[in-house]
C-alpha cells in the first residue's frame, strides 16, 4: 500500500527535517507514529499528502506501486489519500455540504464513477453521520468557520468517513480534545477502520491509543525512526518518556 | 504556472467574436454635426436634439475626472465614431424580421431571443452597438400596463414620461461622461412600472459592442410608479480588439412611494489580454432615486470584464424611510483596474442604507473601493452600514479602500468596516487535498468570499456569475 524508503526531506531552502525515514504500510493495518516536538512528524504528514513548501532531498515513496511524490495533492486525494489536519483550515462563504459534495463527486469522477445528486449525496451523509453516531449540526455551516477545535476534528473525521480514502493519515487529530471529544473522534476511527483502509496516526500522546489499538507503534526523532514495535512499545514510552527509547 | 491553467488563459474570454453585419456606422468625429446626426438617425423631436445641443456644449467646457485611481493614455474623442447600426428595416415590427445574423449572435451569447426559446420568466431588450434590435414579451408585459422596450420607442411613443424624467437623476452636467452621453447616447432600454403593479418576470438589457472604432453611449431609464416593483438584470460582452473602446453609459432609476427597483448587472466586457492590450474603458453613471416614502433601490454588480472600470452606482434617498443598497463584487485580473463604489446620499428622514463590497484582486490587477456616504441636515436617524473586503491573489496587484463619509445630522448612525486578507496557500492545500483541482479551489474560495453579494442577484444570473468569477481568474494560481 505504503512503501517510504529512506525519506530526507527539508523545508524549501532551509534545514533538513526527516533525514532517512522508512515506513512499511499494508492494506487494513493501522501505524501510529510518534514523537516528540519538532521531531518532523508532522512534516512526514505534510509530504505524504502533498503539501508545499518542502524539498524532498533524497529517497522514495510509493502509493499503490505509483511515485507519490510525482502525484499533485488532488491526485493523491482521488487515489484515496486522506490526511486529517492537525489545524483544518477555515473556508469562509462555502457551505460544509457544499464542500463535501464537491470533493466526493471530484474523487467520482477521477474513478469514472457517476456523481450524485443531491438526493443521493444526502443519504450518503445521513448514512455515515448514523456510523459514527454523529450530530449533523456542523454541516449547514461554513467550513470549519467558527468550529471549536472538537468540532473542526470532529468533521475532519466525518470528511474522512465520506470521502471512503486507503489511506488515512490522521495527523494529531487527538490534539486540543477533551475527553469526551477524544472518545467521539476515536469512535469514529474506530468505525472506519476495514480490511482494505490503512491508518497512520500521528501523535504525541499514548492517550489516543487507549481508544484506537495501533497494529504497530513507530518512535520518530530528529527524522529518524528510532523504535518500531508493537502497541506495547506506547505503554513503555509511557513510563520512560521518550528518552528512555532512545529518543 | 500549470499548462493546462495557461490554455485556459488563453481561452478565457469566450465572447470576443465579431459579427459580421452590414452596419450604418458615423464617420469618426464629434461636433454639433453628429449631434444632429445622431438625432436625426432616431428621428427625434426637437426638444430632444435641443437637450443633446445642450449637453455637448456643457461638454466641451468640462474635464475628464482626475481623482480615480486608474491610470491610462489620453482618450482621443475625436477618433472614434459615436453611432453604429446593424442596416436593417427601421424597427421590425416581430422577431421575424430582424436580421438572423442578429439572432445567431445572441444565441452565441447564450441570450435566445426567440420568445418560445427564451428563458421562462425573463424579458430580454438586445441592445447591438447603437440600438436596441429586438425586445420579447412586450405584449404579455404590455397587458399590465408595463411599458418595456428601447429608448428610441419610448421617446417616439411615451414622449411625456422621457421627457419627464430623462436627467432628473443625472443631470446632463453631472459628470464629464454623463454630459458625453447625454449628446451623444444612441440606444438602450427604457422601463415604466405604473402603480400597484409588480412586475411578473425579470426585465432584462444584454448589451453587446460589435462594431470597431465606435464607443457605445447606452441610456437607461426605469420608472417604478407608487407601489411598483420590478428586477431588471443587464449584462454586457464585446469583441475582443486590440484597441481600447469607450463604453459611457447612464442609468437613472425613479422609486415613487412603496415602489421598489432592484438593479443588476453582470458585467463582462473584453478586459484585455494578458498584457494590457485592448479591452473596454467602462466610464458608467448609474444612479437611482428614491423619490417616494418607503421607497428602496438596490444595485447589485458583478464586475469581472473590461480594461479600466470607473462606475459608482447610487442612491438618492430623498423620500423619508427609504432605502438605499449596494451590493457589489468586482474582480481585476492581468493588467486590469477597476475604481468603482457608491453614493449613498441620505436627505429624507429615517433612511437607511447598506454597502456591501467585495473586490478581488489576481495579477497585476488593481482594485480600488471608493464610496460616499453623506447624511444631510435634514436627514434625521439616517442609518448607514458599510463593509468592504478585498481578497489578494499574488503578490504584484493591489487593492485600496477609499471611503468619504460625510454627516451633518447629529442623530445619524454610519458604520464602516473593512478587511484586507489573501488567499491562504493553507486554504488552496486543504481544499487540493480533498480532490479539488486547483481551479475548482480557487473558485470555490472566491466565490465563498463573494457568497453575501451573489445571493442578491436573481437565480438565472446568480449561477452564470459564479462561473464567471472562476473562468475571470484562471490562471491566476499556480
Amino acid at each position: 500500500m505504503l512503501e517510504i524508503k529512506n525519506l530526507h526531506a527539508s523545508v524549501e531552502g532551509g534545514r533538513e527535517i526527516l533525514k532517512g525515514v522508512s515506513l512499511s504500510v499494508k492494506p487494513g493495518e493501522v501505524h501510529a507514529i510518534m514523537g516528540p516536538n519538532g521531531s518532523g512528524k508532522s512534516t512526514l504528514a505534510g509530504i505524504l499528502a502533498g503539501r508545499p513548501g518542502y524539498t524532498i532531498t533524497q529517497g522514495a515513496v510509493t502509493y499503490q506501486g505509483q511515485d507519490l511524490l510525482a502525484m499533485s495533492p488532488e491526485d493523491r486525494a482521488r487515489a484515496g489519500i486522506f490526511l486529517a489536519f492537525q489545524y483544518p483550515v477555515e473556508i469562509p462563504g462555502v457551505n460544509n455540504m457544499y464542500f463535501l459534495r464537491m470533493a466526493l463527486n471530484a474523487i467520482h469522477r477521477a474513478k469514472g464513477e457517476p456523481e450524485l445528486d443531491a438526493g443521493q449525496f444526502l443519504k450518503t451523509v445521513r448514512a455515515k453521520l448514523k456510523l459514527l453516531e454523529i450530530e449533523d449540526d456542523l454541516l449547514q455551516r461554513a467550513v470549519n468557520v467558527g468550529f471549536s477545535g472538537g468540532e473542526k476534528k470532529r468533521n475532519e473525521i466525518f470528511q474522512m468517513a465520506m470521502l471512503e480514502p486507503r489511506l488515512a493519515i490522521l495527523d494529531e487529530t487527538d490534539s486540543g480534545l477533551d475527553i469526551d471529544a477524544l472518545r467521539l473522534v476515536s469512535n469514529g476511527i474506530n468505525k472506519l477502520r476495514a480490511p482494505d483502509r490503512s491508518v497512520v496516526m500521528i501523535t504525541h500522546y499514548q492517550r489516543l491509543l487507549d481508544y484506537v489499538a495501533p497494529d504497530f507503534v513507530h518512535v520518530l526523532s530528529e527524522g529518524r525512526i528510532v523504535r518500531s514495535g508493537d502497541k506495547s512499545l506506547a505503554a513503555e514510552l509511557e513510563k520512560t518518556g521518550y528518552v528512555g527509547v532512545g529518543a | 504556472m500549470t499548462d493546462t491553467a495557461q490554455a485556459l488563459v488563453g481561452d478565457g474570454y469566450k465572447y470576443g467574436f465579431v459579427t459580421d453585419i452590414e452596419s450604418d456606422t458615423a464617420p469618426p468625429g464629434l461636433n454639433e454635426d453628429t449631434v444632429r446626426f445622431v438625432s436625426a438617425q432616431k428621428g427625434e423631436p426637437e426638444w430632444l436634439l435641443e437637450w443633446r445641443l445642450g449637453a455637448y456644449r456643457r461638454w466641451q467646457k468640462m474635464t475628464e475626472p482626475k481623482w480615480a485611481n486608474v491610470q491610462f493614455p489620453p482618450i482621443d474623442y475625436q477618433a472614434a465614431s459615436y453611432y453604429s447600426a446593424p442596416k436593417q428595416k427601421a424597427g421590425p415590427k416581430s422577431l421575424d424580421e430582424v436580421d438572423p445574423e442578429l439572432l445567431k449572435t445572441y444565441a452565441k451569447l447564450g441570450i435566445p431571443l426567440h420568445e418560445r426559446a427564451a428563458l421562462a420568466g425573463v424579458a430580454v431588450d438586445a441592445v447591438f452597438d447603437s440600438v436596441s434590435v429586438a425586445t420579447t414579451f412586450k405584449d404579455k408585459l404590455g397587458e399590465l400596463g408595463i411599458i418595456f422596450c428601447s429608448f428610441g420607442e419610448a421617446v417616439r411613443e411615451h414622449g411625456e414620461l422621457v421627457k419627464q424624467y430623462l436627467g432628473s437623476v443625472v443631470p446632463q452636467g453631472d459628470n464629464f461622461y454623463s454630459a458625453l452621453n447625454s449628446a451623444v447616447f444612441s440606444d438602450g432600454s427604457f422601463v415604466y412600472v405604473p402603480p400597484g403593479v409588480r412586475c411578473p418576470m425579470e426585465l432584462s438589457t444584454y448589451f453587446r459592442i460589435n462594431a470597431a472604432k465606435t464607443g457605445q453611449f447606452e441610456r437607461t431609464l426605469v420608472i417604478a410608479d407608487k407601489g411598483a416593483y420590478v428586477s431588471y438584470l443587464e449584462g454586457c460582452t464585446a469583441p475582443q480588439r486590440d484597441e481600447n473602446q469607450l463604453h459611457a453609459a447612464v442609468v437613472e432609476l425613479i422609486a415613487l412611494d412603496d415602489a421598489q427597483i432592484k438593479y443588476s448587472t453582470v458585467q463582462n466586457w473584453y478586459p484585455g489580454d494578458a498584457e494590457g492590450k485592448g479591452g473596454i474603458y467602462n466610464f458608467v453613471t448609474k444612479r437611482g432615486a428614491c423619490r417616494g416614502a418607503r421607497s428602496k433601490i438596490s444595485w447589485t454588480q458583478v464586475e469581472t470584464g473590461s480594461a479600466i472600470t470607473w462606475k459608482y452606482p447610487g442612491c438618492l434617498l430623498e423620500g423619508d424611510d427609504s432605502v438605499g443598497e449596494f451590493y457589489s463584487v468586482a474582480v481585476t485580473n492581468n493588467r486590469q483596474q477597476a475604481d468603482t463604489g457608491t453614493k449613498m446620499i441620505h436627505l429624507g428622514r429615517n433612511t437607511r442604507s447598506t454597502i456591501i463590497s467585495k473586490g478581488i484582486s489576481a495579477g497585476k490587477g488593481q482594485n480600488t473601493y471608493r464610496g460616499l456616504v453623506r447624511v444631510q441636515p435634514k436627514a434625521a436617524n439616517a442609518r448607514n452600514y458599510t463593509q468592504c473586503d478585498s481578497l489578494l491573489i499574488g503578490d504584484r496587484c493591489g487593492a485600496h479602500t477609499v471611503p468619504y463619509i460625510e454627516v451633518r445630522n447629529p442623530s445619524a448612525t454610519v458604520e464602516h468596516e473593512a478587511t484586507t486578507s489573501k488567499i491562504s496557500e493553507d486554504q488552496m492545500f486543504y481544499c487540493r487535498s480533498r480532490g479539488l483541482s486547483q481551479e475548482d479551489a480557487l473558485g470555490l474560495i472566491v466565490n465563498g468570499f463573494c457568497k453575501e453579494v451573489l445571493k442578491e442577484l436573481p437565480m438565472e444570473f446568480a449561477v452564470e456569475a459564479q462561473k464567471l468569477l472562476s473562468v475571470s481568474l484562471e490562471g491566476s494560481v499556480g
